[in-house]
């Protein structure tokens, strides 16, 4: 969203519980419970929240996360859609029959082990200092290489754990492990000329980047 | 299931998915409500303000903390789920820092639980990447234009906490004093933490 017009202003600064309602906190641990009983992984889960459609993706937090579950237990033959639907039909009363499980289809990505981060034995192809630019990457599936910083330069200002690389292993192609970096940008860089000056740091996989020589 | 949604309403959803997985055996009811139970009362931003008194009254502490957030957020015993790796940025009266996570909602929960609803907001999400002062100063957090902001979007899996500037007057307070006063806002970077 970084960048985007039209949101308006800042909501207010409230003190609130974790969870205004019940159902959000069910809606986080299963959630949570999905990633596994799904064999998915984080990378997925946040990849199946951006497939939410748009309305339902805006209208609330919590929501959004039952219907990423959905997907993803839907992608991976657990749990069809059908089967929500007809089991919320007769939770309110109705008589809907319930269909079937679908076929399993769980991913067999191999774990490199627990967590996201991992240790490579290929040196990092940056160092700290080195100017590099943002490429120009329009990944049809997930990335974490957000439009507003795609084609600019910038500064690495530190190396961050190599960590297993999100826009593969959302989709189940390998954990593909990459090296990662903070990178700063000048406001003006993303923004333009008449940007307020301040400073962007944003971490960034090493296939995000291209040296700037 | 990419297609526009069905109309169920959330309270439903969240009851017929619970249902489904706990008589599958893929969801333990238990476990669930622990987790629940866990972001309610156990985990939540009280822990950071715990690292932030250490950090004012304890050089040392301070001093690790900086070098390695991770290792030093666990020696007061907190970690888990999305702090593999967090990274404390320290305030300074020239220098302001302030975090986001443009692409969804990346936060440091062992040490601030779980996100409230104004970082989550697209507002919060698409502007203070844009105009970070315009937007602290509608949270009513005026910076002088002499010092610089930086704001860090979490992309990666690196988490983000701020080490705010201890507010003057409080040379006597103790560490619990101090933490009562350490805000989760100010930990995030869109408040300083007030004197008492």
């Amino acid at each position: 969203m970084g960048g985007k017009h039209g949101f308006g202003r800042v909501p207010p600064l409230t003190q609130e519980p974790p969870f205004a309602e019940p159902w959000e906190g069910k809606a986080f641990a299963l959630a949570l419970l999905s990633i596994r009983a799904a064999g998915a992984n984080t990378p997925a889960f946040r990849y199946a929240l951006e497939r939410v459609p748009p309305a339902d993706y805006l209208a609330s937090y919590y929501h959004r996360w039952l219907i990423a579950s959905q997907i993803m237990l839907a992608d991976s033959g657990v749990l069809s859609t059908e089967q929500v639907t007809a089991r919320a039909a007769r939770l309110s009363g109705a008589d809907a029959a319930e269909p079937d499980p679908p076929e399993l289809n769980k991913p067999q990505m191999p774990s490199g082990g627990p967590g996201n981060l991992r240790t490579l034995e290929t040196p990092p192809a940056f160092a700290v200092g080195d100017r590099v630019r943002t490429a120009d990457l329009h990944t049809a599936g997930h990335t974490r290489l957000p439009g507003y910083v795609r084609r600019r330069t910038g500064t690495v200002t530190a190396i961050r754990p190599a960590a297993i690389f999100p826009d593969s292993a959302a989709q189940f192609a390998g954990e593909n492990p990459q090296h990662c970096y903070a990178v700063e940008f000048d406001s003006r860089e993303l923004w333009g000329a008449g940007a307020e000056p301040f400073s962007l740091s944003i971490d960034l996989y090493e296939p995000y980047l291209e040296r700037v020589t | 299931m990419t297609t526009a949604a069905d109309d169920i309403d959330p309270v439903l959803r969240a009851e017929a998915l619970a249902s489904l997985l706990i008589e599958r055996g893929l969801v333990d009811e238990a476990v669930m409500n622990n987790f629940i139970k866990t972001y309610e009362q156990s985990v939540g931003p009280m822990n950071g303000a715990k690292v932030v008194a250490r950090a004012w009254t304890d050089p040392d502490y301070r001093e690790r903390l900086l070098a390695d957030g991770t290792g030093a957020i666990a020696e007061l015993g907190f970690k888990g789920p999305q702090g593999e790796h967090i990274v404390v940025l320290e305030n300074t009266p020239g220098v302001h820092n302030v975090v986001v996570c443009t692409l969804c909602s990346c936060y440091p929960w062992p040490v601030l639980g779980l996100p409230p609803s104004w970082y989550k907001d697209p507002s919060y999400r698409s502007r203070i990447v844009r105009e970070p002062r315009a937007v602290l100063a509608e949270f009513g957090l005026e910076l002088g234009e002499d010092v610089t902001i930086r704001v860090f979007d979490s992309s990666s899996e690196v988490r983000y906490m701020v080490l705010p500037l201890r507010p003057a007057g409080t040379e006597g307070l103790s560490e619990e004093e101090l933490a009562a006063l350490v805000t989760r806002d100010a930990m995030v970077g869109v408040a300083q933490v007030a004197a008492p």
